[in-house]
């Protein structure tokens, strides 16, 4: 079989099909017979997911457009109070999760939602284009607190770690970085010990999101420290509880409604039963965790420099200068045209990457890209955004300096840059593996 | 226990600016953000609560136009509402409907469904009409409780609050009736992701006027449509009866 020929006839068929066409699920039925299938592998058979990228089906545009009337209405206008006052959006917390959006991937019998992660990337982004803070919560409640319990724990765990979790009553947080290791996951200080019935934890978890307005966290510790990151499990500790205290919050430079505290675990007891997934699994669920959280990071990102990119076009329309509005300058317009191709590429990779998760096909490359590109694109559209606002993107009567704050969180947070990149080559070197 | 008729009309958006047609034939639709109109939201709230309070049964939305029109019948599904008719009107038809043709459509969907309560919003945002809900009311000759900022359920009769240019009045209409919707009735809920999802299942059944024997002939010709007049800078005086000779040189008074 000539596989050239193969790929050439494989790659007509990869075509970026710009229909209304509704997600129905049939296969461009290309089938490319060549070593290469594994890197085209992916690019093939998410040939069903590009075509209706082009428009979504109308449940998601519907929610969609819930949320987004949702952060007009609700969020926008207190987003500056917020930040300003360092206070968490609890009254919105628990309408968002009246809405469901607090637990959009959770089962219906559980209290959740029931929709797909396509659906939760949506919802994640409208909220943040509203309120980054507000976005960073819903985020943190989804993905790093009752995904890995969604996916790991006992039916029994569901109901009890889950439900309550699930209405914006409570929300949860997820403790994996210490002082001493961030990137370094592996490296986990924090000890648990087997004590008759219980387990007993100590040490000091860093950075941790929503920690002052969490009841309850996943949090990993190390129980069998000769089997290094084989050797660290997850458990589910309630807050407040006796031996769990919380430090000081972090002065942040944004998503500043949002709590972030160490969380000191000194002989913090709790019962068997609230270890997560077998014995010495936890850098494993800590791992899968954070590849579809940063799905939902990569939303927040997306809302953020969205958020921007309105802001600036918004104010190109309005501030005139030499005469005209600023908007007929092509110094403004290439601006803008770039912030607005850096929001939509990292879109598009976001809603790939959701949509390959939702079909149960490996996503972790297409998030990390997804995570990468959406919040180097945050980062630029703040920046962007500032300097096309000039002196007024400096001061808080406007939002593009909240923006710009906000943004920066995320090329650090779940997962820094440079280990996205990390993955990133890890994954495309394995398709390219002789 | 009955059944309601809820109207919903899909409307330019609210926040847009709206832009007259070059031809001054109308306003510029294309292209340009529809949603419901805001009191026919409250309508539907007002529908879906009742239904909550289990004092009506069922809840059927109602929308007249083309296609487009399902997306606003599939929000106020979203919203609680059961299933939804969807009247099929497009083309010339639909540009010269009003008011006149969606109660006579209104009124022959009430007798089919049997419905002992019809509840529209008191206006819509475009035509600023005001005349859909007292003019289905008269074609069923059913009572009527316009603008309504209040509406409670008391066995067969409806007691409404209404909001008048006195201050408020309180009625008490027997079923079935008509009832428009004010503003301060009640804050229309954000739909639910799970009745997102439900909403698709519901049923909306699809129809001609033609079907329900009401013909679309419009009495009414649009000649032309204009932009309101720029607002032009105004003149200050010193005094008042500066004030009052400026006002009969200009002849207002």
């Amino acid at each position: 079989m000539n596989n050239i020929a193969a790929l050439f006839k494989a790659r007509k068929g990869i075509g970026f099909v710009v229909h209304p066409s509704v997600f129905s699920g049939a296969r461009t039925g290309i089938k490319v017979k060549s070593e290469r299938t594994e890197a085209l592998g992916l690019c093939v058979s998410g040939c069903r997911s590009l075509s209706s990228l082009a428009e979504l089906p109308e449940m998601h545009q519907m929610m969609r457009q819930t949320c987004r009337d949702y952060a007009d209405r609700e969020l926008g206008p207190i987003a500056g109070k917020l930040d300003k006052e360092h206070l968490f959006p609890g009254q919105q917390v628990r309408e968002l999760g009246a809405m469901g959006v607090m637990a959009v991937e959770v089962p219906e019998e559980l209290g959740g939602a029931g929709m797909d992660y396509l659906a939760y990337s949506l919802a994640v982004e409208e909220i943040s284009r509203g309120c980054g803070s507000t976005g960073c919560v819903v985020s943190v409640n989804n993905s790093l607190y009752i995904g890995p319990i969604l996916k790991f724990g006992t039916q029994k765990q569901k109901e009890q770690w889950i439900t309550p979790f699930t209405t914006g009553e409570k929300v949860g947080c997820f403790a994996l970085s210490e002082p001493g290791n961030g990137s370094d996951a592996g490296a986990a200080s924090t000890l648990a010990r087997q004590e008759g019935e219980e387990w007993v934890l100590n040490g000091t978890k860093a950075w941790i999101t929503n920690s002052w307005d969490a009841s309850a966290t996943v949090i990993f510790a190390t129980t069998d420290k000769s089997l290094k990151h084989k050797g660290i499990s997850a458990f589910l500790v309630p807050m407040p509880h006796p031996g769990l205290s919380l430090g000081k919050k972090e002065d942040k430079l944004g998503i500043r409604a949002t709590s972030t505290a160490n969380l000191i675990l000194e002989d913090c007891r709790i019962p068997l039963g609230n270890m997560l997934g077998p014995r010495g699994s936890g850098f494993k669920i800590a791992m899968q965790t954070l590849d579809s959280g940063r799905i939902g990071i990569a939303s927040q990102a997306l809302g953020i420099a969205q958020a921007a990119l309105d802001c600036a076009a918004d104010y190109a329309h309005k501030r005139t200068a030499f005469g005209n509005p600023i908007g007929k300058l092509q110094a403004i317009q290439f601006k803008l045209a770039d912030m607005a191709v850096a929001v939509e590429s990292a879109r598009l990779l976001t809603w790939k990457a959701a949509m390959l998760k939702d079909a149960k096909k490996p996503f972790t490359k297409e998030a990390a890209m997804a995570k990468l590109a959406a919040s180097e694109a945050a980062t630029f559209c703040g920046h962007q955004s500032i300097q096309v606002l000039g002196g007024m993107g400096y001061v808080t009567d406007m939002p593009a300096e909240r923006h710009y704050r906000d943004a920066r969180i995320t090329e650090i947070y779940e997962g820094t840059s440079e280990i996205q990149r990390l993955v990133i080559a890890g994954q495309l070197l394995k398709e390219y593996a002789p | 226990m009955s059944r309601v008729l809820v109207g919903v009309k899909r409307v330019i958006d609210y926040a847009v600016k709206i832009r007259v047609k070059p031809d001054h034939s109308g306003v510029v639709t294309d292209g340009v953000k529809h949603s419901m109109n805001p009191f026919c939201e409250i309508a539907v709230e007002e529908a879906v609560k009742l239904k909550e309070k289990k004092l009506i049964k069922e809840v059927v939305a109602v929308s007249c136009g083309p296609t487009q029109v399902t997306e606003t019948i599939r929000t106020a599904l979203a919203m609680g509402c059961d299933r939804g008719i969807h009247v099929e009107v497009s083309g010339k038809d639909y540009e010269a409907m009003g008011p006149l043709q969606i109660s006579k459509i209104f009124a022959a969907l009430a007798k089919k469904e049997e419905a002992s309560l019809i509840i529209l919003g008191k206006q819509a945002i475009d035509d600023d009409c005001n005349q859909t809900g007292q003019m289905t009311a008269a074609l069923l000759d059913w009572p009527q409780g316009t603008f309504a900022s209040e509406v409670t359920i008391d066995g067969e009769k409806v007691k409404v609050v209404r909001e008048i240019d006195g201050g408020l009045e309180t009625i008490k209409i027997s079923m079935p009736a008509v009832l428009t919707a004010d503003l301060r009735l009640n804050t229309p809920r954000y739909a639910t992701l799970p009745n997102i999802m439900k909403a698709k299942k519901k049923k909306i059944a699809n129809m001609k006027p033609a079907d329900l024997g009401v013909d679309m002939v419009s009495r009414v010709e649009v000649l032309r449509v204009d932009e309101p007049p720029t607002r032009l800078a105004g003149v200050k005086v010193e005094t008042v009866d500066d004030l009052v000779a400026k006002l009969r040189a200009n002849g207002t008074i």
